[in-house]
């Protein structure tokens, strides 16, 4: 029985349905820590409830309560509280787990609502829904525990101060908003596929959950191809997952990894999300770039793969939606589909401009592109550059062993 | 909740639009006041004159100190305000969104700090 895990499991729409009934965030997320307290006392003892879940919530929701009752501070917030659903607290949430609802889409879309910073979305989605501890989100994100401890707070006060409602929008306003949920879920399972910092490069916990955002994005708006389009790629993503890292924790790249490893129900599920997002939706920016993780999953080795489409498809992401990022994958495509030098052209106004600066895999990509030319002495300038920038252990420690190889063919006499 | 909606504009710009377009453009204010009139939403609303008319008041050590013009120079200036009473953000935005000069300027959407219990 494996509470932490549990926990970890039921935490999230257990907290989305807390937030509903006490009108408040801090004050869910501590009677909530309080409630796991009194569970992980009692339950080794008794047993695991059948409904855990809910008898979380209504632990959480009783000891809320009891708190509020007793605090002053109470009188004088009702009339900031008024605006979420102050009549909630009356219901009784059933023992049957599926009939608590799931309150994580109100969750997700006041998360990402428009008026909060990008920044703020996205740590306020990781550290209610995916569970992440501030510190850790500090360190994906690059900001000291401080900062980002007050930038939750500042979140929740523009939320609590300017009435952001508690609420999935309705109607037009929905599509519209959906853009920046799935931007922020996509993010999440980002961070969880490579996280920026630290040794754990790859969080399984967050890629699931960020998978089950989208699966309950997608269920929702069954007929907003982005959102199908967003779960097909991140099934795609992680279809790989077991092979990304070897058994030493090496980092291992897409044409060495071992396709046997595949998950293939991942890459079904998610080839079959893909097709039908873009035969619905046509070229969205989640759409193409499925596509493309569509065509390495269907390669049965890396020497099959369809690179002059991967070329095209990331041709077509650049004229679409422009950015340095996606300008950036599209030379590297074409430096597999067309060779080498051709990519290098591309890349140089992408270093000239700047606009990539800090970001370690535009050095990395010139570096493999050089070494591939032979030109070592170049890449492993290059692989410096790369290495003096890169946050992540595995991925610092393969730079590392590039630069090594490339130093010793820059030594190596030419036959 | 109560929250201001500060209408900002490019006053330049206001000065440059025919007599004509402006008065398209105030019909549609009053067409918005009295829907939001009828919709309980409004509290206040006022158009303010030009920033020209402005006049900044500070006091330092005990002496009043009076400038000409609005307190900073800023590209758009603040060229009226409507008090509302509204649900929730969403709903302020959707109300901020209907106001003319959204279209042109800018709309800042102000929270009203909620009156305190005495203890």
């Amino acid at each position: 029985m494996d509470l932490e895990r549990l926990y970890r499991e039921e935490r999230g729409r257990a907290l989305a349905t807390l937030i509903r009934l006490l009108g408040d965030f801090d004050l869910a997320e501590d009677a909530l820590q309080d409630a796991f307290a009194t569970a992980l006392e009692h339950w080794p003892r008794q047993g695991v409830p059948s409904s855990p879940r809910a008898w979380l919530i209504s632990t959480a929701r009783h000891k809320a309560l009891d708190r509020r009752r007793r605090s002053r501070i109470f009188a004088a917030k009702r009339s900031e509280i008024a605006y979420l659903s102050p009549s909630a607290a009356d219901t009784e949430e059933d023992a049957d787990e599926d009939a608590v609802p799931d309150d994580r889409l109100r969750l997700i879309f006041t998360c990402c609502h428009p008026a909060l910073a990008l920044e703020a979305q996205v740590a306020l989605t990781l550290k209610t829904l995916g569970g992440l501890a501030v510190e850790e989100i500090g360190r994906a994100f690059l900001v000291s525990p401080a900062t980002m401890a007050q930038r939750l707070v500042r979140a929740k006060a523009k939320i609590r101060g300017a009435g952001i409602p508690y609420e999935v929008p309705g109607g037009p306003l929905l599509a519209e908003r959906l853009d920046g949920v799935l931007r922020v879920v996509y993010l999440v399972f980002n961070e969880g596929y490579a996280a920026t910092s630290g040794e754990v490069f790859v969080r399984h916990e967050l890629c699931a959950e960020a998978i089950r955002l989208g699966r309950l994005l997608h269920g929702l708006l069954p007929s907003e191809p982005e959102a199908t389009a967003l779960l097909g790629l991140m099934l795609l993503h992680d279809s790989r997952r077991r092979t990304r890292i070897d058994a030493r924790g090496e980092l291992v790249t897409l044409e060495e990894q071992d396709r046997e490893q595949w998950d293939r129900k991942e890459i079904a599920e998610g080839t079959s999300l893909t097709e039908s997002a873009l035969r619905r939706g046509g070229a969205g920016f989640y759409a193409i770039q499925a596509a493309v993780a569509a065509l390495h999953a269907q390669a049965a080795g890396a020497e099959e793969t369809d690179w002059p489409q991967i070329a095209a498809l990331y041709a077509l992401l650049l004229r679409l939606h422009p950015s340095p990022v996606v300008a950036l994958n599209h030379a590297v495509a074409v430096g597999m589909a067309e060779g080498p030098a051709r990519a290098l052209r591309l890349l140089e106004p992408l270093a000239a401009s700047g606009e990539l600066r800090g970001y370690h895999l535009l050095p990395a990509a010139r570096a493999d592109l050089l070494r591939r030319l032979g030109r070592f002495a170049e890449a492993a300038a290059a692989y410096e550059e790369a290495l003096a920038l890169v946050q992540h252990d595995a991925e610092r420690r393969y730079l590392a062993r590039r630069l090594a190889q490339a130093r010793a063919q820059r030594s190596a006499p030419h036959p | 909740m109560k929250y201001l909606l500060l209408i900002y504009e490019n006053e330049t710009n206001w000065a440059k639009v025919p007599e004509a377009e402006r008065g398209k453009i105030y019909q549609e204010y009053r067409d918005y006041t009295t829907a939001i009139r009828k919709s309980g939403n409004h509290i206040a609303g006022e158009e303010l004159q030009p920033t020209s008319s402005a006049t900044t008041v500070r006091v330092k050590d005990g002496k009043t100190v009076t400038t000409d013009g609005p307190f900073a120079e800023t590209r758009e200036q603040l060229a009226g305000f409507y008090m509302v009473e509204a649900k929730n953000l969403d709903e302020a935005i959707a109300l901020a969104a209907r106001i003319p000069s959204a279209r042109s300027g800018s709309i800042e959407v102000r929270p009203v700090m909620p009156m305190h219990s005495p203890e």
